[in-house]
């Protein structure tokens, strides 16, 4: 068998068996390993499909800083499965009528997914051989999908005033470094020299 | 099978290495060690005391901001990396394009600087 066949197979086992205990595993920062497992192996995935460029993105990005922040997030909320887990008889045939109709829907589009020929051609950018996938991203990104770029830096800057709004508390008494007032003070307004007479006290 | 793959091969050959060593770590003092167990062992040392709570307790909300701040300047480096490859080809309109990029996130880092954000209290 080809080898990159037998990778894909191992990638995409693992990726699902991980993904799977995700939802499965009884403790979230457990669930939270998991899915750095399947990032882990998505990444792989990529590798195997020609996109070099996102494989490593999804590993500094995903791998790096968006599973550290769902371990925060998991930390932060301090949720008790035990009780959470009490009504779970009560809700199980709502709930799983729920989850059947969602599977159906999700069923009905894969099945009645079909492409249309222009958008077939306006889609992809042709490959060219001589070109790595880094620079093959950058050639478009910049210039052709110009509108896109600048909104996924608004889109960040959102990101950034969002969290910054939402999660910004300062504590109001807490006094801070200003270094410029460190370097403005002088001799003249920083001591006093006073003069004590002798066997009289200040 | 493509042949950029074949660059890869170090890299497998170092998760190989890697994860027989792991492995060989975790499964040696299982097969090799000297076990004598008992509960004495485990349990609190004569004077001290048993723990009083779970050990996850929650975490303040600031190690949040933090990591959802670096999260998006690591983004932005990461848009960086295509644009220096290619930048001989991109032309004066995609250095540009980078350059009104890179000044939208200048506001959202000097409004950050200005809040306060990157003080700890």
């Amino acid at each position: 068998m080809n080898v990159a066949a037998v990778f894909f197979y191992l990638f995409s086992a693992i990726m699902l068996a991980s993904a799977f205990m995700v939802i499965a595993a009884k403790n979230p920062v457990h669930s939270v390993l998991f899915l750095i497992l399947a990032f882990v192996n998505a990444s792989g995935l990529f590798l195997l499909m020609g996109a070099e460029f996102l494989a490593m993105i999804l590993v500094v990005v995903y791998v790096g800083a968006v599973a550290v922040l769902f371990l925060f997030v998991v930390m932060m909320l301090d949720v008790d499965f035990a009780e959470l887990k009490q009504g779970f008889l009560q809700y199980l045939p709502l709930g799983s009528v729920i989850g059947i109709v969602v599977a159906i829907e999700l069923l009905l589009v894969m099945v009645g997914f079909t492409q249309s020929d222009a958008a077939l051609g306006a889609g992809a950018s042709p490959i060219q051989a001589n070109v790595s996938n880094t620079e093959a991203l950058g050639l478009v990104l910049y210039t052709k999908y110009v509108y896109l770029f600048q909104a996924s830096g608004l889109v960040l800057l959102t990101a950034m005033i969002g969290a910054i709004v939402l999660t910004l508390r300062h504590k109001p008494d807490v006094k801070r470094q200003v270094i410029a007032d460190q370097n403005a003070r002088t001799r003249a307004d920083a001591i006093e020299i006073k003069k004590a007479p002798s066997r009289a006290g200040v | 099978m493509p042949s950029y793959l074949e660059e890869y091969l170090p890299l497998v050959i170092f998760m190989g290495v890697a994860g027989f060593l792991a492995a060989a770590l975790l499964i040696a003092p299982f097969v090799l060690a000297f076990k004598a167990p008992d509960t004495e062992k485990l349990s609190a040392y004569e004077c001290g005391f048993n723990a009083f709570d779970d050990a996850r307790m929650k975490f303040d909300v600031r190690f949040y901001l933090v990591s959802l701040l670096f999260i998006i300047f690591d983004l932005e480096v990461a848009f960086l990396f295509p644009w220096a490859v290619a930048f001989k080809d991109v032309g004066l309109f995609g250095f540009w394009s980078m350059i009104l990029f890179l000044g939208v996130l200048t506001i959202g880092f000097i409004y950050e600087w200005r809040k306060g954000a990157l003080e700890w209290d």
